[in-house]
């Protein structure tokens, strides 16, 4: 089992370098060239979203992610510090289809707009749901992780 | 990389704002001042040209929709340029190729635009 783990202030200028990071190590543990792109999307979500939360309640705490070959899989998990935060509703559904992240049920483009801005749609969430290939959203004390994971050939 | 917005307007009123590099959250807010900006000054039909665009995501995705939802207050129309199967595939999985106009060419969207009137 290889472990590489990374922590980064909660800055938007990071989430670029975290994607790069995610990327490289995917590509070396394994993960196919096809889906080195839905991998760099889905992980870039997961921290833009927790670089967000960290703004808003705790700016100074850094974002942390664990990457993680094993079994045949890579796995990442975006760990924020940010206790509470409500991750149901439409994009934010617990334990939805991991296939399926349309929003257009919310209606029309100023319906979905709004829904954005006040927060009740998370397109980030809608994004990681129809791409990473296993998807688990938990809520702690502690904060909100994200566990996401591909196939990957077993590195050499 | 920086986000590169340029844009210009045809003699048929419609603004082509070219994108270039990736939109993310760092970035996206450069693209959100242009859509406002342009609104501000009177032009309500945009097309967003993402054939540079290298990497997009939910943060890029909300400012487009934000600049449609801005656009319609006016009547106007806001369409994309894009022809990127990575690109595509974002709109799709969060099934807003039904909110937008996406044209394979600046020229097809000028086509139906004139279709259109």
């Amino acid at each position: 089992m290889a472990i590489v783990e990374l922590s980064f202030s909660a800055l938007p200028v990071h989430v670029r370098t975290a994607r790069l990071i995610v990327t490289a190590v995917a590509r070396r543990s394994g993960v196919e060239e096809a889906l080195l792109d839905e991998v760099r999307l889905a992980v870039g979500e997961a921290c833009s979203r927790a670089v967000e939360a960290h703004r808003r309640n705790c700016p100074d705490e850094p974002v942390h992610l664990e990457l993680k070959g094993e079994n045949g899989r890579f796995e990442v998990t975006v760990t924020d510090a940010v206790p509470g935060e409500d991750i149901s509703g439409p994009g934010r559904r617990e334990g939805s289809d991991a296939s399926s992240g349309d929003l257009t049920s919310v209606g029309t483009p100023e319906d979905l707009a709004f829904a954005l801005a006040n927060g009740t749609v998370d397109l980030g969430l809608a994004v990681i749901e129809g791409l990473a290939d296993d998807v688990e959203i938990s809520t702690s004390p502690k904060g909100v992780q994200i566990r996401m994971s591909w196939p990957a050939e077993e590195a050499s | 990389m920086d986000l590169k917005v340029n844009d210009y307007t045809t003699d048929d009123g419609l603004t082509v704002i070219t994108v270039e590099g990736e939109i993310d959250v760092y970035t996206a807010p450069k693209l959100r001042e242009k859509l406002i900006d342009l609104v501000n000054k009177g032009k309500f039909h945009l097309l967003v040209d993402m054939e540079k665009v290298e990497f997009l995501d939910s943060t890029g995705l909300g400012v487009l929709v934000g600049g449609l939802k801005r656009v319609r207050a006016h009547d106007g129309s806001l369409e994309l340029v894009c022809t990127q199967e990575r690109i595509l595939k974002i709109f799709r999985i969060t099934g807003l190729t039904k909110v937008f106009g996406i044209h394979t060419s600046i020229a097809e969207a000028e086509e139906k635009r004139k279709g259109a009137k």
